[in-house]
């Protein structure tokens, strides 16, 4: 590196001391598919927030103690994991340009996705049957409404999945194909993230109190 | 190119009129202001509205001392290095200098770090639970912003009042306020600053009236289609006249309790002020622990 | 439950005159636009070129449209205000009644805030970043058009709320337990928060976009501290976006399930918890407010330095200044409720971050001053423009500052004051700061400069409009009048108010000049040609392109080597602005294509809003459904790119230089 690349003009040390142009089509989608996941992050902080002032509103209904079974939210947990394992392995297939890995690890990610969301709708509509709706007290509505909101984007996920596999199928690994299930990945590691802050600060949390 | 020309004799022409409405717009305003400076935030006649008001001066002091040299310098360096006038130095390299720049930060540093001096101290010296030092024992009263009225309740003399508040001059007046449903703001400039009326909760003020008068309090925070005539006059009056007041209020007129409650929570306006002779111990705790009721069936409020 | 849920004939409101009125000339204004250009066939040409257009350009301009179409129906709504505030005073009660007055007032900030000042920047942006950066493009076109339809959806429906149902009156912030069913049990609010939630969508997606572009798509060599300070600032600014929009969304979706499926999130009841909703609107609220002013920061930086024919000064601190803003605005919101109760170290910790927060702009504001030291500072509409926001925007700071004191803000809190501040900022900066914009960037768009005596009228009409109007309202807050007002008794009140009326009105007619200065330089556009690319003689390199630029922008990107990059490139050849271009090597390169996909989906949001808005459950899911099938099909698209071929692009490059260099 030349002294002009690494000390500006000007001879003040530039921030990044070459810049050939601008960055390549898949570069640029995954970095902006990026920043719109970090925008996802504030929409659940605002929740998270939300969900931490009103953790004591029970307004004399049933608090977390009572309502959260630590089990069923292990096996949760194992599944959304698996799954993110499993969408890795995805991937590999996706590099080697493999459609019937492709599948297979797309299928395996699909069922464990879908095997969190019972369980946890299970866990919703026996909250509901016991009456702890979300009507009940500020604490449900945060409640439902923080863990519902995951639960919506990885269902969200699994339609998008179903699609991707679609795509795949008619069009095959074009770039654009490629490229969306780069982003895929990218969101399904993100909820993996999140429902990691979910389990700690509501049910690690909730159950302590 | 653009003909200068012609957007400057549009500035000359256009802008001298221009200029004259605006001077002589400034100087209505000022006209009119003066006369108008009684009955607000100008005009205190309580400790903490006089406090307010000296920050709030002390405040605009040190600001301008900065606004008006800088708005002055700006107009000169724009007029005196117009394009036309041939006399002004023109230099196209001048875009950095050191010393210009230590200035540029450390001016607004400099006064933000004044400000913020009298910013911390005046937040803590004026908040508004903080009780006033006085040789005279505070006299509480309990606040209720309903729809679209004021009520106040008297809870040691065990009277109550709606859209008029008597209180005894000189004396240290201690608030407990909370709302029967929407936010509220409860303010009466001439004596103190605001504090936010909220339902289940109860917020604190403190104020005094430092001599007898009338005067005009409101709500400050916009609550719905009666609002504007949510306002209230306070009547400072001497202490000994204030106590006569209470015996004569006390058991004349209608009873405050939690029926007689539920009927004026219902929404009306313009209600014209009126008196309680008597009051259930405890409403006020009862009103604000019972808007969070253990099985949500508290419904005394009913809105359209 | 009816099959069209809530919504019945009553919901059009034939008992309401003012309303009737309203809806009228709207819906005959409309119909007479769609009328005209179907008389003149313009559909096809409309459709190709413009509502399918992924052309930053393009919706740069649309962008703009919207906003100076909502210039106008947000300050019929402030000269309604005025008026009625003019006259209701004593016993009077003016002539709109308290529903209405609630509406205007509400309906007022919502549409000046999201649906005027955003787009105009936005639109701004939109034109001028790419070009500035010398990219072809942002990174997401199509997304770019979705966004653009999706804020139009949001105007759409908080219009179609005049027509039918009502708005909200619970002010543009709509705190509850006022907004909260109960309280407001019409579909005003619910107009209010899908509205703002379908073109919120679209603005997030604007700052995803623009984020990636600005750091991803700069033309070769422009390193960071190349890049003109627009481009600093729509940055910062896109960063604000995509760190503080989402909080709104959430906030919004909680008052939602608030009101449709009985949450308790900010209800008293269920101890929900009302200063939740304050504190996440206003961690909103207050980066929003940099969203405005931050853009407007940027193109008076341009301007002064253009026509000041010197570079700006201070460029680092320039640059220090806007992202050391873009910090400090997520850390004073609290500055907004400091009556709410918090304590004393709270508010006194919130108000010193508030004034740290003005030390920044103070610096960019010498900045400016010390560009036009030593310059040659030529008279144009857009410096006016500029030379008014100084002014301007040192009183309305210093104001800001004043209310960032809590015990000076416990009088001045929801006062007219407070009204008077942020009218100063918002008015005296960010709209400021647009018209200077749309001035100096309109030849680049159109290949004609805007007239310049109405356009010096305008300025001068909004500047005397705007202290006559908003002066009064200070001493007002002083004299212990608070905002929202329907009427008052204190007669001292009204001469104050009757001044702030007729500045409104010296506003009108600002906004008058405006409109005939448009209609008069597109009529006489001969005149005022720009046959060069470059009719201010700048410094950054949209003015090294043709007006209007090739759909490409830049046939050849070109190669930056430092700051003011054209002014460079000029000083090399000096008079030739054709020498500096390599006029060989030109390659194929690849457009996206027009695609109708932001229109439709937007038809679709449109659809999907209004009928949750009227609890008509099957239509919504049909709203849903389609925006669905919409983005499938995009999905499916096999071609999303036209390769335009180098000899075209050869052709049509040489053609502008030769034109330019006579």
């Amino acid at each position: 590196m030349s002294t002009e690349a690494i000390f500006g003009a000007e001879g003040a040390i530039t921030v990044d001391a070459i810049y050939e142009g601008p960055a390549p089509k898949r570069i640029v989608v995954a970095y902006g598919f990026w920043i719109f996941l970090l925008s996802d992050i504030v929409l659940f902080s605002a929740l998270f927030a939300t969900y931490a002032v009103l953790v004591h509103a029970t307004a004399g209904g049933p608090d977390g103690v009572q309502l959260f079974s630590q089990t069923r939210i292990a096996i949760e947990t194992g599944c959304l994991l698996a799954s993110s394992y499993t969408c890795g392995l995805m991937w590999m297939a996706i590099g080697a340009r493999n459609p019937a890995a492709t599948y297979l690890g797309a299928a395996v990610t699909f069922v464990l996705g879908a095997a969190f969301l019972a369980l946890e709708i299970r866990e919703f509509a026996g909250m509901i049957a016991a009456g702890a709706t979300p009507q009940r007290s500020a604490f449900l509505s945060a409640f439902f409404t923080l863990v519902g909101s995951h639960g919506a984007h990885v269902t969200l996920g699994l339609i998008w999945l179903t699609v991707m596999m679609a795509q795949v199928a008619t069009k095959g690994f074009v770039a654009a194909v490629t490229r969306r299930l780069a982003c895929f990945s990218l969101f399904w590691h993100a909820l993996d993230i999140i429902w990691v802050g979910i389990f700690t600060v509501v049910y690690l949390m909730g159950i302590r109190t | 190119m653009i003909d200068a020309c012609a957007g400057k004799s549009a500035r000359t022409a256009a802008g001298r009129m221009a200029r004259l409405l605006g001077r002589s717009s400034v100087a209505l305003t000022v006209a009119l202001s003066v006369g108008a400076c009684a009955d607000g935030v100008l005009d205190p006649h309580g400790p903490i509205a006089f406090d307010e008001r000296t920050i709030l001066f002390n405040s605009l002091g040190i600001m301008l001392a900065i606004v008006i040299p800088t708005i002055l310098a700006t107009l000169a360096v724009a007029f005196w290095f117009r394009a036309a006038n041939t006399r002004a130095r023109y230099m196209p390299d001048f875009q950095y200098s050191g010393r210009i720049e230590m200035m540029v930060w450390s001016i607004p540093a400099m006064t933000v770090l004044l400000l913020g001096s009298l910013c911390w101290v005046g937040a803590h010296d004026l908040d508004p639970p903080k009780p006033i030092t006085s040789a005279v024992k505070p006299l509480t009263v309990q606040v209720v912003s309903l729809d679209w009225k004021w009520l106040f309740i008297y809870p040691e003399q065990g009277i109550a009042s709606v859209n008029t508040l008597t209180i005894p001059a000189a004396t240290p007046i201690s608030f407990e306020l909370t709302s029967s449903g929407v936010m509220n703001s409860f303010f009466v400039p001439q004596l103190a600053g605001q504090i936010y009326t909220m339902g289940a909760m109860t917020t604190r003020l403190q104020l005094l009236a430092s001599e007898p008068g009338s005067y005009e309090g409101r709500s400050a925070n916009f609550s719905g289609s009666g609002f504007s005539d949510m306002y209230f006059f306070v009547h400072a009056v001497p202490p000994d006249q204030f106590t006569a007041w209470v015996a004569e209020t006390k058991g004349a007129g209608p009873t405050l309790d939690q029926e007689s409650y539920d009927e004026l929570v219902k929404p009306s306006q313009a209600v014209a002020p009126f008196t309680y002779g008597s009051v259930s111990p405890g409403l006020f705790e009862t009103l604000v622990s019972s808007a969070m009721p253990p099985d949500g069936s508290f419904c005394a409020m009913r809105s359209d | 439950m009816s099959i069209l849920g809530k919504l019945s004939w009553s919901a059009i409101p034939i008992h309401e005159p003012e309303a009737m009125a309203a809806s009228g000339l709207m819906i005959a204004g409309v119909i007479a636009v769609l009328l005209w250009t179907t008389a003149r066939g313009y559909w096809p040409y409309l459709w190709r070129e413009w509502l399918t257009s992924v052309d930053h350009k393009r919706i740069g301009v649309m962008y703009c449209v919207l906003a100076l179409l909502m210039l106008l129906r947000g300050f019929i709504d402030a000269i309604m205000m005025r008026a009625q505030q003019a006259f209701a005073a004593g016993s009077s009660q003016g002539y709109l009644p308290p529903g209405h007055f609630d509406q205007i007032f509400s309906a007022h900030g919502t549409i000046m805030i999201f649906f005027m000042a955003m787009p105009f920047m936005i639109g701004l942006m939109n034109f001028a970043v790419p070009l500035q950066l010398g990219a072809r493009d942002v990174a997401f076109p199509t997304l770019n058009s979705v966004s653009l339809w999706l804020t139009a959806s949001g105007i759409l429906l908080t219009n179609i709320s005049l027509v039918i149902g009502e708005f909200a009156k619970t002010g543009w912030v709509a705190y509850p337990p006022l907004s909260e069913l109960k309280f407001s049990p019409g579909v005003g609010v619910d107009y209010y928060l899908w509205s703002l939630q379908i073109s919120g969508i679209g603005t997030l997606m604007t700052g995803i976009n623009f984020v990636t572009t600005i750091l991803k798509l700069r033309a070769p060599g422009m390193r960071y501290m190349r890049m003109p300070v627009f481009c600093w600032t729509a940055l910062a600014t896109n960063l604000l976006i995509v760190a503080a929009f989402p909080v709104l969304t959430a906030t919004f979706a909680m008052l939602l399930l608030d009101r449709y499926l009985g949450f308790h999130f900010f209800t008293v009841d269920g101890q929900g918890n009302m200063m939740m909703y304050v504190n996440l609107f206003w961690v909103w609220g207050h980066p929003e407010v940099y969203i405005l002013v931050l853009p407007a920061f940027g193109v008076f930086s341009e301007v002064i330095a253009t026509f000041s024919g010197k570079p700006l000064f201070g460029y680092r601190s320039m640059v220090a200044a806007t992202m050391a803003i873009c910090i400090l605005s997520f850390m004073v919101w609290l500055h907004h409720f400091f009556t709410m109760g918090a304590s004393a170290d709270v508010n006194g910790f919130f108000g010193i971050m508030s004034m740290i927060i003005a030390v920044p702009t103070g610096v960019k504001l010498f900045n400016w001053l010390f560009t036009m030291y030593g310059g040659r500072v030529r008279f144009t509409v857009s410096i006016l423009w500029s030379l008014g926001f100084m002014v301007t925007f040192a009183i309305g700071g210093m104001t800001g500052v004043l209310l960032a004191v809590p015990p000076a803000d416990f009088q001045l809190h929801n006062s007219l004051f407070l009204i008077a501040h942020f009218h100063n900022t918002i008015i005296g900066g960010v709209f400021f700061g647009a018209m200077a914009g749309y001035n100096y960037w309109f030849p680049k768009a159109f290949g004609f400069r805007l007239e310049e005596r109405w356009g010096a009228g305008a300025f001068w009409c909004w500047l005397v409009g705007f202290y006559l109007a908003f002066m009064p309202l200070y001493v007002l807050g002083l004299m212990g009048m608070t905002r929202r007002m329907q009427h008052y008794d204190d007669l001292n009140w009204q001469p104050l108010l009757i001044v702030a009326a007729v500045g409104a009105l010296v506003i009108m007619a600002g906004i008058g000049c405006i409109v005939v200065q448009l209609v008069v330089s597109i009529r006489t556009r001969e005149l005022r040609r720009d046959t060069t690319g470059d009719p201010w003689n700048g410094r950054t390199l949209e003015w090294s392109t043709s007006s209007p630029p090739p759909p490409w922008n830049y046939a050849l990107l070109p190669h930056v080597k430092g700051i003011d990059a054209f002014w460079a490139m000029k000083q090399q050849a000096p008079g030739e602005q054709a020498a500096h271009v390599q006029t060989a090597g030109y390659a194929p390169i690849e457009m996206p294509k027009n695609s109708a996909t932001g229109f439709v989906t937007a038809f679709f949001a449109v659809i999907t809003g209004f009928a949750l808005i009227w609890h008509i459950w099957w239509m919504a899911g049909l709203g849903v459904f389609g925006a669905l099938v919409t983005l499938l099909v995009f999905a499916w698209r096999d071609q999303d790119e036209i390769e335009i071929p180098a000899g075209e692009l050869a052709r049509i490059d040489r053609s502008y230089r030769a034109e330019a260099a006579t």
